[in-house]
């Protein structure tokens, strides 16, 4: 079977109901869609059993955090890869800042490990089931998560920096 | 409201994996700064006598922030970012990033600019897995193909900078094509090197591919089957060599690679030897691409038609008042970019090298995520050595091609 957004689309909507999955977008070539935290797991578990789609290969995860959402802020975006069809698809999965967890998928997907550290890392998105959801980029006794916009860059201007440890 | 998963979690944050009491293991640190690490990050390795029980990894020593600084700068200054990521190919960065920025603004790049990336990007993968498949004879006790191989590498850099001006992070091309015309020293180079490296390169693989010793320290050295390594999300030659034919120059076609006729070498069981000949075997393929892009280099502009995006030439700038106003809105970072969602991906040295980047209009970008294919690939490491032997541990280490700074980002 060739796949095709729409097909592929349609499978999707027929197992997981047109209440979970919306906002189907092409922005790029690779469909976008969002769905709940609910559906999330389960949906890529389908897409990796199903023997029509074999999408078995999860490229990447990204956290997205927009501020201005209200109960929408943080974003995190799954994209997967069927290598026998070279099929790309995103899913989106929005959720508020006061509430940042999601489930994880580290039992489906050994490399989500660390993609999930690197999220919690970057965004504070708790991820539950975790086998061992601790920082991995930042050092560990930072007290916030810096990739949220709420934090700027250092300011070039600060004073407080000895200089000649930094070279200038 | 909280969810219970958050109070478990919150329960279970001092989890560790160790049992440090265990009287009859040693803890060794491989790293932070070990020589065979070959970058700064660290292995804590349970050892029951010389046999690795459990490896934990820690990565970050030299983490830059790339992603938060690529959230403040206009999209022209984040060329010199991506250098420093895989800091052994940095063009393939560089072009992958101009890439998606020209995939965003819907620039389509002329044929020749198209040729030139693919042999700078050629030329790139062949100085990264010389520097991988060299230093795995270093670890192994074979010092001298890395000494062969490295002044061949030399003329590579030699080139790169005949091309753009700089040798390691090359920032090399622009947005909408390259920065200048190649030269005919750099054509003269390029061919040079064509006809002088099969011979050193030949050499090296008669020193390595059937040596007795060689073969006995790397064949069945971490092997990893094609199910874990795509549960892992390895790509590129470490994936290849595990028996998936994946790769990205051949799946999704950028840069007119689907010009070129080459073929893509998969190894069998993903051991270290695998990956050592699926290397070398793509050096040679790449050498055949970079032939043929050379010989069938189409006449034409080497950049597109891009005012908005593109630098103008500098003797413009002087005497034209257009090319004045362009240079400074670029250089300045005042050119909006539209509203839009991509994600491209190259093939880099190690693998699916991918850049998805958010534009919400403004003059940065408002999510720039790279996917290192060594940050994904890296978390397999403590599998794979898990049962075997230190010194075998050093030898599964290089042959993964681990690049700290692509790693730490």
């Amino acid at each position: 079977m060739e796949l095709t957004n729409e097909n592929v689309l349609g499978k999707i909507i027929e197992q997981f109901g047109i209440d979970n999955i919306w906002d189907a977008v092409n922005p790029d070539g690779i469909m976008t869609f969002q769905t709940n935290r609910e559906t999330i797991i389960p949906l890529i578990q389908y897409l990796y059993d199903d023997t029509e789609l074999q999408v078995r290969f999860l490229t990447t995860m990204a956290g997205i955090h927009y501020p201005e959402q209200k109960d929408k802020e943080l974003c995190m975006m799954y994209q997967l890869h069927s290598l026998r069809h070279n099929y790309r698809l995103r899913i989106k999965v929005y959720f508020p800042a006061t509430d940042p967890v999601m489930p994880t998928l580290t039992n489906l997907y050994a490399t989500a490990n660390w993609m999930e550290r690197e999220a919690y890392d970057f965004y504070g998105i708790v991820f539950t089931g975790h086998p061992n959801l601790i920082r991995i980029l930042n050092v560990e006794d930072m007290e916030y998560h810096p990739m949220l916009k709420q934090y700027p860059l250092e300011d070039q201007t600060r004073e407080d920096k000895i200089d000649t440890f930094f070279g200038r | 409201m909280k969810s219970d998963g958050l109070e478990q979690f919150e329960a279970n944050r001092d989890l560790k994996l160790h049992n440090p009491e265990d009287q009859n293991l040693t803890t060794l640190n491989l790293g932070p700064t070990h020589p065979a690490t070959h970058g700064i990050f660290q292995n804590i390795l349970q050892m029951d006598g010389e046999k690795i029980v459990s490896a934990v990894s820690t990565v970050g020593y030299i983490h830059r922030a790339f992603e938060k600084i690529a959230e403040h700068r206009p999209f022209y200054q984040i060329t010199p970012l991506t250098d420093r990521m895989n800091y052994c190919s940095a063009p393939i960065n560089n072009m992958g990033y101009h890439m998606t920025v020209e995939k965003l603004l819907g620039i389509t790049v002329p044929k020749r600019a198209q040729y030139i990336r693919v042999i700078m990007m050629e030329l790139a993968r062949i100085s990264d897995h010389l520097i991988c498949n060299s230093i795995l004879g270093v670890d192994t006790g074979a010092f001298t193909g890395f000494l062969y191989v490295f002044q061949e590498r030399e003329k590579i850099y030699d080139i790169y900078e005949e091309v753009c001006g700089a040798r390691l992070t090359t920032n090399m091309g622009r947005i909408g094509g390259m920065e200048r015309d190649l030269s005919p020293k750099a054509i003269y180079m390029i061919e040079e090197f064509l006809k002088n490296f099969p011979k050193v390169f030949k050499e090296f693989e008669d020193m390595f591919n059937r040596n007795r010793i060689f073969i006995d320290r790397t064949e069945g050295v971490g092997p990893i089957t094609a199910e874990r390594a795509m549960n892992y999300g390895f790509t590129g030659p470490n994936l290849r060599a595990a028996g998936v034919d994946y790769d990205v120059r051949v799946m999704n076609p950028y840069s007119s690679y689907e010009d070129f006729d080459f073929e893509i070498p998969v190894g069998t069981n993903g051991d270290t030897y695998d990956r050592f000949m699926v290397r070398n075997e793509e050096v040679w393929q790449s050498l055949r691409i970079i032939e043929q892009a050379l010989k069938n280099l189409p006449e034409g502009s080497y950049h597109a038609d891009a005012p908005h995006y593109y630098l103008p030439p500098k003797q413009e700038v002087y005497r034209s008042m257009e090319a004045l106003i362009y240079h400074f809105k670029i250089v300045m970072g005042e050119i909006d970019a539209p509203a839009g969602e991509v994600y491209h991906a190259v093939e880099g040295g190690n693998g699916e090298l991918g850049f998805y980047l958010i534009s919400d209009g403004g003059r940065t970008p408002y999510r720039l995520h790279f996917r290192r294919p060594c940050f994904i690939y890296y978390q397999a490491y403590p599998e794979m050595v898990v049962g075997s032997s230190l010194s075998d541990a050093i030898v599964i280490l290089s042959s993964m091609n681990v690049i700290a700074g692509e790693l730490d980002a």
